[in-house]
């Protein structure tokens, strides 16, 4: 039999050899993955976030929604007739990062958008059991509390630096367009709707009168929710469709 | 390792003109910090565990289900398991290289304190909102940088210490030490890559989106389970079963396949996390193959753990210690039979989103690496502080409290994760689903209440054991100091060769 002794005797050579050992599964698995072309669908409809979109999705994080909410419908007859469409790679290009989740406490999320209406978000996460009596999910009352989105600049450009086509116009118009798409009647949101295309409008949380607020973001992130592709266009055998997304 | 290695074991300090003392200061204080953190990140777990059962302890936004339960996670990954590995690496690496810490005490004890704030912090900043929102990988950029810098003095001061062993071959428990601490640097830094938004500010973006981001994520969670979680404790098993038992190795070779195998195929495995989801195929059936072959590397742990009892079988009865070292190596056999049947798709098609994950990681978690942990623990304390136990008894008592805690727990999730996976797929004769998603969560009731009960019966044997301890430390102290290599009985450094 070989010699172990060898390996054991020598702290660089074992080392070497661990190392190596590590590298090779995850090199093949993930190195891939970035030739994009076989790994995402080419579909159509997938667009950036708007700001309040993105800053919604910032709260869903800091909440640890993920914690109980996956995003991500597997290929089954019963999770297609409960949630919708199954999942594909080319809707989470512009998730930074990715919030597929891994336990569903709660419902899939992944489709959520336009399934119910604003109000009954905000009445749900105000008090969930209100609407759900069989619910365990906490009340997220507190989310009625303004916006804070001063640096909104600087994540929009960092996530340009990551990968999201952001123009320089998209970003100096960052304050407008959240305030267009909570309170459309205010704002511009057929500017909103020029940059981003079908993005949802408000009101959202039925604070009409005051500011922007946490749950208008919020909402306006589930709201938008697994309805960027349009699935009517969709063919899943050849998935060739418009033009192909990507970075 | 040879006889000659094995008798100068015992022999070696005579013939130095310097008697060998080991570096011990920073072990103690990793030690207490284990302790502490079991007590810590575990009773966060009995509440989130309660706020699932009785939803109106979501009171108040920094302890809502959402932000706490990463306290919960980091808590006991990071904090009870991390500083347990840091307590017993130092103290295995000197035993079994017959040499002192490599680097000057206050390195040590800097990485200590290191350890603590980072984990201190990271823990507030959760409540407070800051997450990457990746499981198990939670702490925002700059704690990142933090435990990379720990990561950095870890391997350091490890490697250099086995640089500068005296005895010829680098001993077992040391080679998994060593696959945990490369593969964790490793995992850490490629998955934490990320951007800040400003240097001031505790967010960041990662640079991997969608799938990618996914894939690399499960890379890192599965091989933290596969590497922290497993590599790691089979290190601690190696040095602290044997000498509990004062047998050697049931087999030398079985240990090199294992250990071989075990890190070359672990790295696979973490595509079963994805399954049916958007990532390509490919990806997910290199997930199920290794995931499957992961089995019999495990089991060879296992073998080598529990035979290794071998001719002390007795002891079973007698030393609760033994009991919690080997109870260990059973479950840990347990749950990787159950993980592989788990990464299988049609399996997985059932189990995962449902409560049987949950059951799963803590029948490792609970069963193999807490038990594994509180075993170390019970023997490094009276060497360590030169003192002998308090009590035999209440070991006894925390031994009966955490088994019966785990088996309410396990298979209160069993019940509850099949139960609602097979709710989810249920179709009345009329072609449509029988049930609401508010149904299964109304039948999941019973089942949180009793994985509670489990929960706080588990946490009460940590009590027990904080006590024991306390007791231990603060009792007399006995004359032969622990820092001299002859006090700790050293059969098991000689593997059936």
């Amino acid at each position: 039999m070989f010699n172990h002794g060898i390996i054991e005797k020598s702290t660089p050579l074992m080392l070497l050899l661990i190392l190596l050992s590590l590298i090779v599964g995850g090199m093949v698995q993930i190195i891939p993955l970035f030739k994009v072309e076989s790994t995402i669908e080419p579909v159509s409809g997938v667009r950036p976030f708007t700001p309040l979109e993105q800053i919604g999705r910032n709260i869903y994080m800091r909440e640890g929604c993920y914690n109980c909410h996956s995003q991500q419908v597997r290929p089954f007859r019963d999770e297609v007739d409960r949630y919708g469409h199954y999942s594909l790679a080319a809707e989470g290009v512009y998730e930074y990062p990715f919030l597929w989740g891994s336990k569903r406490t709660g419902p899939d999320l992944a489709r959520v958008g336009g399934k119910y209406s604003n109000e009954w978000h905000a009445a749900h996460l105000r008090n969930p059991q209100s609407v759900l009596p069989e619910s365990i999910m906490p009340a997220y009352g507190f989310l009625d509390r303004p916006l804070n989105y001063d640096d909104v600049e600087l994540h929009m450009r960092t996530l340009r630096f990551v990968g999201v086509p952001y123009t320089d116009e998209g970003i100096e118009a960052a304050r407008d367009d959240i305030v267009a798409q909570a309170f459309p009647d205010v704002g511009d949101s057929g500017a909103l709707r020029d940059r981003y295309d079908g993005a949802p409008l408000g009101p959202f949380s039925g604070n009409v009168d005051g500011d922007v607020t946490e749950m208008d973001a919020l909402i306006s992130y589930l709201q938008v929710l697994g309805t960027m592709v349009d699935f009517t266009s969709f063919d899943p055998e050849t998935m060739v469709q418009g033009q192909e997304v990507g970075r | 390792m040879s006889a000659q290695a094995a008798t100068s074991t015992a022999g070696s300090t005579q013939t130095q003109a310097q008697p060998l003392t080991y570096a011990d200061d920073a072990i103690r204080l990793f030690t207490i910090a284990t302790v502490l953190w079991a007590f810590i990140g575990m009773a966060a777990g009995v509440f989130i565990a309660a706020q699932l059962a009785f939803p109106w302890l979501n009171f108040h936004e920094w302890v809502n289900f959402g932000r706490f339960r990463p306290v919960h996670t980091s808590g006991v990954i990071l904090g009870f398991g991390g500083n347990a590995l840091l307590a017993t690496s130092f103290y295995v690496v000197q035993r079994a290289c017959q040499t002192r810490l490599f680097g000057p005490q206050w390195l040590h004890i800097t990485m200590f304190w290191l350890f603590q704030v980072v984990l201190l912090s990271a823990a507030g900043s959760y409540v407070l909102g800051y997450t990457q929102s990746k499981e198990y990988a939670e702490p925002e950029w700059i704690f990142d940088i933090l435990i990379s810098v720990r990561l950095l003095a870890f391997l350091v001061v490890y490697v250099g210490t086995l640089v500068k062993r005296k005895e010829p071959h680098i001993y077992v428990a040391n080679w998994f030490f060593l696959a945990y601490i490369v593969a964790v640097a490793m995992l850490h830094t490629v998955n934490n890559i990320s951007i800040p938004i400003s240097l001031f500010s505790l967010h960041s973006y990662s640079v991997y989106s969608g799938v990618q981001s996914a894939m690399i994520q499960w890379w890192y969670g599965h091989n933290m389970v596969g590497f922290f979680l497993t590599a790691g404790f089979i290190g601690i098993m190696y040095y602290f079963e044997p000498n509990q038992a004062e047998r050697p190795i049931y087999s030398y070779r079985l240990s090199i396949v294992h250990f071989w195998a075990l890190i070359f195929l672990y790295i696979w495995a973490g595509p079963h996390h994805l399954h049916y989801t958007a990532l390509p195929d490919w990806a997910q059936t290199l997930g199920v193959v290794f995931s499957v072959m992961l089995w019999m590397p495990s089991w060879g742990g296992m073998v080598n753990g529990i035979m290794t009892l071998s001719g002390a079988w007795h002891k079973l009865r007698t030393d609760p210690i033994m009991r919690f070292l080997v109870v260990a190596v059973a479950f840990y056999g347990m749950s990787t039979f159950e993980g592989p049947l788990m990464s299988i798709k049609e399996v997985n098609a059932l189990s995962h989103y449902t409560d049987w994950t949950v059951g799963h990681v803590h029948s490792g978690a609970l069963g193999w690496v807490a038990f594994v942990a509180f075993g170390a623990i019970y023997y490094l304390v009276p060497r360590l502080w030169r003192r002998t136990l308090h009590s035999i008894a209440l070991i006894e008592v925390h031994f009966w409290l955490a088994s019966i805690g785990i088996l309410l727990y396990i298979t209160a999730m069993w019940v509850s994760g099949i139960t609602q996976g097979l709710m989810w797929r249920t179709y009345d004769e009329n072609g449509f689903l029988l049930y609401t998603f508010s149904d299964t969560v109304a039948m999941l009731h019973p089942y949180y209440v009793t994985r509670f009960l489990g929960g706080v019966l588990y946490l009460a044997g940590v009590v027990v054991m904080m006590y024991n301890l306390f007791r231990t430390v603060t009792g007399p102290i006995i004359a032969r100091t622990s820092s001299t290599p002859v006090s700790a009985p050293q059969a098991g450094l000689t593997p059936a060769e």
